[in-house]
């Protein structure tokens, strides 16, 4: 008896180490934090420093209190933050329903051409910023866009403005220009959400008599709650790093009036310059940790909060 | 077969590459520059030229993306891997350069007599004791006119702000053209073609330029507020959305023959000779009252210096020396109409349009821009903010006296002007 428990201890001892496994993750690991951790932590660190009298010296909280303190850093970085809000709120207001809507009409088993539709709905979001922005701003010109072309052939002509143009109009054209660009990352995920969902469960409901627009309600959409929880997260975090776009349609100033600055541009303007403005590299990077924390905070909050709450089916 | 064909071309290589030696003792000058619109002028006029007068050096000139130059040249410099030769920013991003010592002086250089101080000022220390670039070309504002359009409607061109206003009613009525070409969705064009270029007349260029940097004026001060309310008018006499109209786009709308008067600066010149269909005519900006005398906006735009890193210093400076010399400018202004040479000597131009520009030179006072020297160190940047509010008082957003307001008091809240 006693002999051969020994062997066994010494069996679960010799359980060979699974090298293997810190070997596959090594250079992924090794990638990320070169390119992703440590520019991050050194991003964090520069926020304590600044150029006093010309030394280079620790500051602790002191870029952070003329960020919010002086008037003139405070206004600009709270309309950039406002206008981010706005920014998000347009794209959880519009292009997450929308994508809902798109997935579930894909998901339609009669509808004909839907591999069309799905490419060409997803197109626009492999194309580059910098060709969404330019594309846009030529439709939307009125000097030569086809916008107010087309307007005028159904008689709306009166109806168009130069919206990139108006401080009250900026912000909304550049969201729903961006929500053009990537409605199709919400219909994407929620198709195959949807595509998850097993025929039985659609079959029980329909015996059940649920079918048309309350199965749609009562059925699929508690189905796909978590991949809409994952979309609006990944909204959440796309939208508070934003820059691309609104730099290539409005100009790193985002103008008419800096009614389009959002923090990416804010960031961009302090952190490298713009014409005649030197960058500033300590305030560049208290705004980064700024940002940071913000798009931290709200992914927490999703983590720890409202996944944690979110019911799962398993099939 | 094959592997003798190896060895021949390893063979061959090997003699190539110590030809290439005994070559790599010439000196080879690098430039670094933003202006990748000049990469012919310089490969096929410029650097023959040079190089036919000094054997054994030998020039290459290498661009970036202008909106990437300021970026890329710092890395380079920083990194030691920058050209011998560096084109130099009109004023702080070059003075920046020389205090971090990525610009040799040049105070001593040979040539450097050939320039007026005014010349110099934007590569001159605050001190005005050393210059580190050698000035090469500044640009001219004004108006560019459809000469067509002006006989067809009849209209001679104007020289008071009455004039210029009582034209843009002729040519509104007519409906024929649009008044004037300029939008305000890019920011820069309300304030460099407009606020800048009109400007000068009404705060009388250097003497109130140089009064604002003392302390003694105001940007609230009746004529630095006039401009805008001249500005403030142009809106309706600009085109259908204007608030969305680029820059592109407004210099489409002119070389279409659709817009009657261009706000612009003279670096248009030659890409608009090469557009337009029509001929073309150019006024200064239209004075006050007839007989004041005007003045101009003729800025500092281009320099050059020298990398004081680079193996080929004394190469360079002969390099540097012959920019500033008359030939240089003589072919420089010549191959790019609208880059005026800031040479002492005057250059005879053969483009008729950039006659007409550099002639304003002997009439007009000279000025550069306002918020170029000292006064966009801070934040908030005045030039930067002068973009947004000038293109704010055209669109109407808001008042001449506001902007004005707004700009003082982010001036006031950083500059402290020596007393």
């Amino acid at each position: 008896m006693k002999p051969r428990e020994t062997t066994l201890e010494v069996g679960e001892l010799k359980r060979p180490r699974r090298w293997h496994i810190l070997v596959f993750l090594l250079p992924a690991l090794i990638v990320y934090t070169a390119v992703m951790i440590l520019p991050l932590i050194e991003t964090l660190r520069q926020s304590f420093y600044n150029t006093v009298d010309g030394q280079y010296a620790f500051v602790g909280l002191g870029n952070f209190k003329v960020l919010f303190g002086d008037p003139r850093w405070a206004a600009d970085f709270w309309n950039a933050l406002r206008n981010n809000f706005v920014f998000f709120l347009i794209h959880m207001a519009v292009q997450n329903p929308i994508g809902i809507a798109l997935a579930a009409m894909l998901s339609i088993p009669k509808l004909r051409f839907s591999a069309f539709y799905r490419t060409a709905i997803f197109l626009p979001t492999l194309l580059s910023f910098v060709i969404v922005g330019f594309i846009w701003k030529l439709i939307l010109s009125p000097i030569w866009g086809v916008a107010p072309y087309l307007m005028d052939l159904v008689w709306l002509k009166w109806l168009f403005a130069p919206w990139l143009g108006r401080p009250d109009s900026a912000l909304i054209a550049v969201s729903l220009i961006s929500v053009w660009q990537y409605v199709g990352i919400p219909m994407m995920l929620i198709y195959a959400a949807l595509l998850n969902i097993p025929d039985e469960v659609i079959e029980a409901a329909e015996l059940d008599g649920v079918t048309g627009w309350s199965q749609f309600w009562k059925i699929k959409l508690p189905l796909v709650l978590p991949a809409i929880g994952i979309v609006s997260i990944l909204t959440f975090v796309g939208n508070f790093n934003a820059f691309d776009l609104i730099y290539t349609v409005q100009g790193a100033l985002a103008g008419p009036d800096g009614s389009t600055d959002i923090l990416g541009t804010l960031l961009y303007r302090t952190f490298f310059g713009f014409q005649l403005q030197l960058g500033d590299r300590s305030m560049g990077a208290t705004i980064a940790a700024i940002m940071f924390l913000i798009i931290l905070a709200g992914v927490s909050l999703y983590l720890f909060v409202i996944q944690r709450r979110m019911r799962r089916y398993q099939f | 077969m094959t592997r003798t064909t190896i060895k021949g071309l390893l063979l061959a290589s090997s003699i190539l590459g110590s030809a290439g030696l005994v070559q790599a003792q010439d000196k080879t000058l690098t430039i670094e520059s933003w202006r990748n619109d000049d990469l012919t002028i310089w490969q096929e006029k410029l650097i023959p030229a040079f190089e036919a007068k000094n054997p054994g050096i030998k020039v290459v000139f290498s661009p970036s993306a202008p909106t990437e130059y300021n970026a890329a040249l710092n890395a380079k410099l920083d990194a030691g891997s920058a050209g011998d030769l560096i084109t130099c920013r009109p004023f702080d991003p070059s003075l920046e350069l020389y205090n971090k010592k990525h610009l040799a002086d040049l105070t001593g250089l040979a040539g450097m007599e050939n320039f007026s101080d005014v010349a110099k000022s934007a590569w001159t220390t605050d001190d005005g004791k050393v210059t580190f670039c050698v000035p090469m070309a500044s640009v001219i504002h004004g108006f560019i006119y459809n000469k067509d359009a002006f006989d067809q409607l009849k209209l001679s061109v104007p020289t008071t702000e009455e004039e210029f206003f009582a034209v843009l009613d002729k040519i509104k009525a007519d409906g024929n053209y649009i008044p004037m070409a300029m939008g305000t969705k890019d920011l820069w064009e309300a304030a460099t073609m407009g606020y800048q270029n009109i400007g000068p007349n009404y705060w009388k260029g250097e003497e109130g330029r140089l009064a604002l940097i003392k302390g003694e004026q105001k940007l609230t001060d009746d004529a630095w507020v006039e401009p805008y309310r001249v500005l403030a008018k142009w809106k309706d006499y600009l085109g259908d959305g204007f608030e969305a109209q680029t820059y592109p786009d407004s210099q489409n709308l002119f070389t279409l023959g659709r817009a009657a008067i261009y706000p612009a600066g003279s670096w248009e010149i030659s890409g608009f000779n090469t557009q337009a269909q029509f001929k073309m005519g150019a006024f200064p900006p239209p004075v006050k009252k007839a007989g004041d005398t005007c003045y101009i906006s003729d800025h500092t735009d281009i320099g050059i210096g020298l990398n004081p890193k680079s193996p080929n210093a004394e190469a360079a400076k002969t390099f540097l020396t012959w920019v500033a010399s008359p030939e240089f400018a003589d072919i420089y202004a010549n191959a790019l109409p609208g880059f005026f040479s800031l040479n002492s000597t005057a250059v005879k131009m053969t483009d008729p349009l950039a006659q007409e520009f550099v002639s304003w030179r002997e009439k007009c006072k000279s000025t550069i821009r306002s918020t170029y020297q000292i006064l966009s160190r801070g934040t908030p940047n005045l030039e930067n903010e002068t973009w947004v509010e000038s293109a704010n008082v055209i669109n109407g957003t808001s008042t001449p006296e506001d902007a004005a307001k707004k700009l003082q008091e982010g001036l006031d809240s950083w500059y402290k002007p020596a007393k």
